[in-house]
């Protein structure tokens, strides 16, 4: 149970900044998912809340209690490695105790919190073997008891599920949200997979070369993205971008033309915008309504099929790659010509210059929506 | 056992032997004999008498004359078979040789002498084991005592050696601090100073703190290996850093995160470790020669040495003492060789 503060966290290797300044409140049982591309100091920043790397600036708090100089045997937390780092030369039942003996836990006490643990994580016909003589998924699962049976205050996860099969990764992250829901401890949870953080996450962290881009719930960051990367990351497949110039702006209201001299209205604040100034629309595949004789001229260049749904893949006149995502299925070829019709209550609207984003004005419609 | 068989019968060529098959076989017999000759002419040597092993031309087994009691004779006779003249294919007992005739006796007709010319008889010889060589290592000289002080130097700077090899090879492998390559390369550097370079500074060092005449003299200048540092450093470099940080989180302190996680890890190595240390102490003669001095310290090698006087050898003991020398060393190679491969091919050093 813990609130977990972050306070102008800084981390410099030599000659190199790896986190500017990161401020973040994580509330007491939240699960909380930073994710990002890799290089984007996700790992570092959670190696430094758990003791792992020190911490060139900045404070961070655990309760309200400065822990940057506690050793990370100190700080009261739990880690499972994408690696899953169980000691190799012990059996499941010893990695699962070894912390506990660590902190001289009396003997009964550790076997009855070693029992409690592999029942609930379904492992106790496993506690006499090696974690070579497991598989994946039942080394994830020691992992993750390794964990439990500390009862720490956070969990920390780094990766946990990158190893396994896709099949496994699904079931597993069910496991995780359910242990969430059971223990209701604090948890945070490293990934580079925004299906993971969307589908797990109470509050999602996007990272970017060290800077938090935006924190809020997986629903606010999809609908309400703070800048151009968090819109292309948050969503499969990624948001389609459309190269823009305004041609008329006012508070509630945007008219744009873009390449292929198309011009279209969104209903976005545009109040900072002048006549001709570069912008980028956005809109998520799953959008984008394909067919008719209205909307963006196109070109099919692929589709993929997968039964209950399809992609296209299609390019507009002058070059712009577009992506559409539609339940069902499709008779359409490579190579057919149709038209793309963008909805003015589902357009994004970003800064060319900076990638920030403009206030939408009609996310309720497009929420209900998709 | 089929599978031994199978093992040995192996051949290149379907149903007769392949050129290859000879060539095998007389380098793998050639080298057996190279390498294993020596050992076992030292084990049967070490059986014989002093008298057997003047001998010339020498023999490969420990034979002894064989002698026979006759009726009218104090002591034992020698007995020879006759390979030529009047009294060919016969086996008699010699009384005394006179020039070139030997007066012989009959064991069956003890009263009735022979003479026999010296060129027609040979001596009968049977296997006999001198196990005096080795009883008399106990009852005459100190052998106890030299093999405690072998195996005491030996045991307990092994233990040491793996210890503190152990330790600065766990610092130098997963922390990072300032000037680690640094140190690592000093102590590297140390491999190409030869160790007669060596001998007198520390000779210097090991008296002023009065250890010359203590196993401690011998004990503490060796412990300090920079192939035990490399050899191990290599090895801990495989260990991955993740299971330290989860120790660490698991609230070890560094030490058992040393002691339990990578101690436990880094086995294979260490038994490499311990194997060499245990080749190099047990064998060690130069640095023990210099700093002990007194016999009831003397290691095996010393006692070995010692035998071997100025005007003459010692050889039945010499060699008994060899062959009981070269055991212990032979069980912990034995025991441990199997980690050598293993422990020397995942650290990369040879």
């Amino acid at each position: 149970m813990a609130v977990l503060e972050l306070d102008g966290i800084v981390k410099d290797y030599i000659g190199l900044r790896a986190v500017h300044g990161i401020d973040l409140k994580i509330d007491d049982g939240d699960f909380c998912v930073f994710v990002g591309p890799s290089g984007c100091g996700k790992s570092t920043l959670l190696r430094m809340i758990a003791g792992l790397e020190d911490i060139t600036g900045g404070e961070l708090r655990i309760d309200g209690v400065r822990v940057n100089d506690q050793r990370a045997s100190e700080r009261g937390l739990a880690m499972v490695f994408q690696t899953y780092a169980l000691y190799p030369h012990m059996t499941v039942r010893e990695n699962l105790a070894f912390g506990l003996e660590n902190i001289r836990t009396p003997k009964d006490e550790i076997k009855e919190r070693v029992g409690r643990a592999a029942r609930m994580l379904q492992i106790e016909e496993l506690l006499d073997r090696r974690p070579k003589q497991l598989s994946g998924g039942q080394r994830q699962r020691v992992a993750i008891g390794r964990a439990v049976v500390r009862e720490p205050r956070v969990f920390l996860f780094d990766e946990p599920l990158s190893n396994l099969d896709a099949e496994l990764r699904v079931a597993m992250r069910r496991e995780i949200s359910a242990l969430h829901r059971r223990l209701g401890n604090t948890m945070i949870y490293v990934t580079h997979d925004q299906v993971e953080a969307m589908t797990m996450a109470d509050r999602i962290v996007v990272l970017r070369a060290g800077r938090v881009e935006q924190y809020g719930t997986p629903l606010h960051l999809y609908n309400e993205p703070a800048n151009q990367f968090v819109a292309g990351f948050i969503g499969s497949p990624r948001m389609n971008f459309i190269d823009a110039v305004v041609e008329g702006a006012d508070a509630t209201n945007v008219t744009v033309r873009d390449a292929d001299g198309q011009t279209y209205q969104l209903a976005a604040d545009g109040s900072e915008l002048s006549d001709g100034q570069e912008v980028v629309v956005g809109i998520r595949p799953e959008h984008l309504e394909i067919g008719g004789d209205k909307g963006h001229p196109i070109s099919v260049q692929s589709i993929e099929q997968l039964g209950g749904q399809s992609y296209l893949y299609c390019e507009t006149k002058s070059g712009t790659q577009l992506t559409a995502h539609f339940v069902g299925q499709t008779a359409m070829r490579r190579g057919d010509e149709a038209h793309a019709l963008f909805r003015r209550s589902f357009l994004y609207l970003f800064k060319k210059s900076d990638g920030q984003a403009l206030r939408r004005l009609e996310i309720g419609e497009a929420a209900r929506k998709g | 056992m089929s599978t031994v068989i199978n093992f040995l019968t192996r051949r290149r060529g379907r149903d007769r032997f392949d050129l290859t098959d000879w060539l095998t076989w007389a380098y793998l017999i050639l080298g057996t004999l190279l390498m294993f000759g020596p050992v076992l002419w030292v084990a049967l040597s070490s059986f014989k008498t002093d008298a057997a092993l003047a001998e010339y031309p020498p023999t490969l087994l420990p034979l002894a004359p064989k002698t026979a009691i006759v009726a009218g004779y104090d002591k034992p006779l020698q007995l020879y078979k006759i390979t030529g003249g009047e009294y060919k294919g016969r086996q008699l007992a010699e009384i005394r040789r006179i020039g070139l005739v030997a007066q012989m006796v009959d064991p069956t007709q003890p009263d009735k002498r022979l003479k026999v010319n010296i060129q027609d008889r040979a001596p009968e010889r049977s296997m006999a084991f001198a196990i005096g060589n080795y009883t008399e290592l106990f009852s005459r000289f100190n052998f106890v005592r030299y093999l405690w002080n072998s195996v005491f130097i030996t045991v307990v700077a092994t233990v040491i050696t793996v210890l503190f090899n152990s330790m600065a090879a766990f610092a130098l492998a997963k922390y990072k601090f300032r000037g680690r390559t640094t140190v690592f390369l000093l102590i590297i550097a140390t491999l190409m100073i030869p160790p007669t370079i060596n001998l007198v500074p520390i000779y210097l060092v090991v008296s002023k703190l009065g250890m010359v005449n203590s196993p401690w003299g011998v004990i503490w200048p060796a412990v300090a290996t920079p192939t035990g540092v490399f050899l191990l450093r290599q090895y801990m470099l495989t260990i991955p850093d993740d299971l330290l940080d989860a120790a660490r989180m698991d609230h070890a302190s560094e030490w058992r995160v040393y002691w339990r996680i990578v101690m436990p890890l880094a086995a294979p190595a260490i038994a490499v470790l311990t194997i060499f240390s245990v080749m190099w102490r047990w064998n060690d003669f130069l640095w023990p020669l210099i700093v002990l001095t007194r016999s009831e310290q003397f290691t095996l090698q010393l006692a070995l040495n010692s035998f071997q006087g100025e005007l003459q050898t010692n050889w039945s003991h010499l060699l008994a003492m060899t062959v009981l020398t070269l055991l212990p060393i032979t069980f912990v190679f034995a025991f441990l060789q199997k980690y050598v491969t293993t422990g020397i091919a995942q650290s990369g050093v040879k």
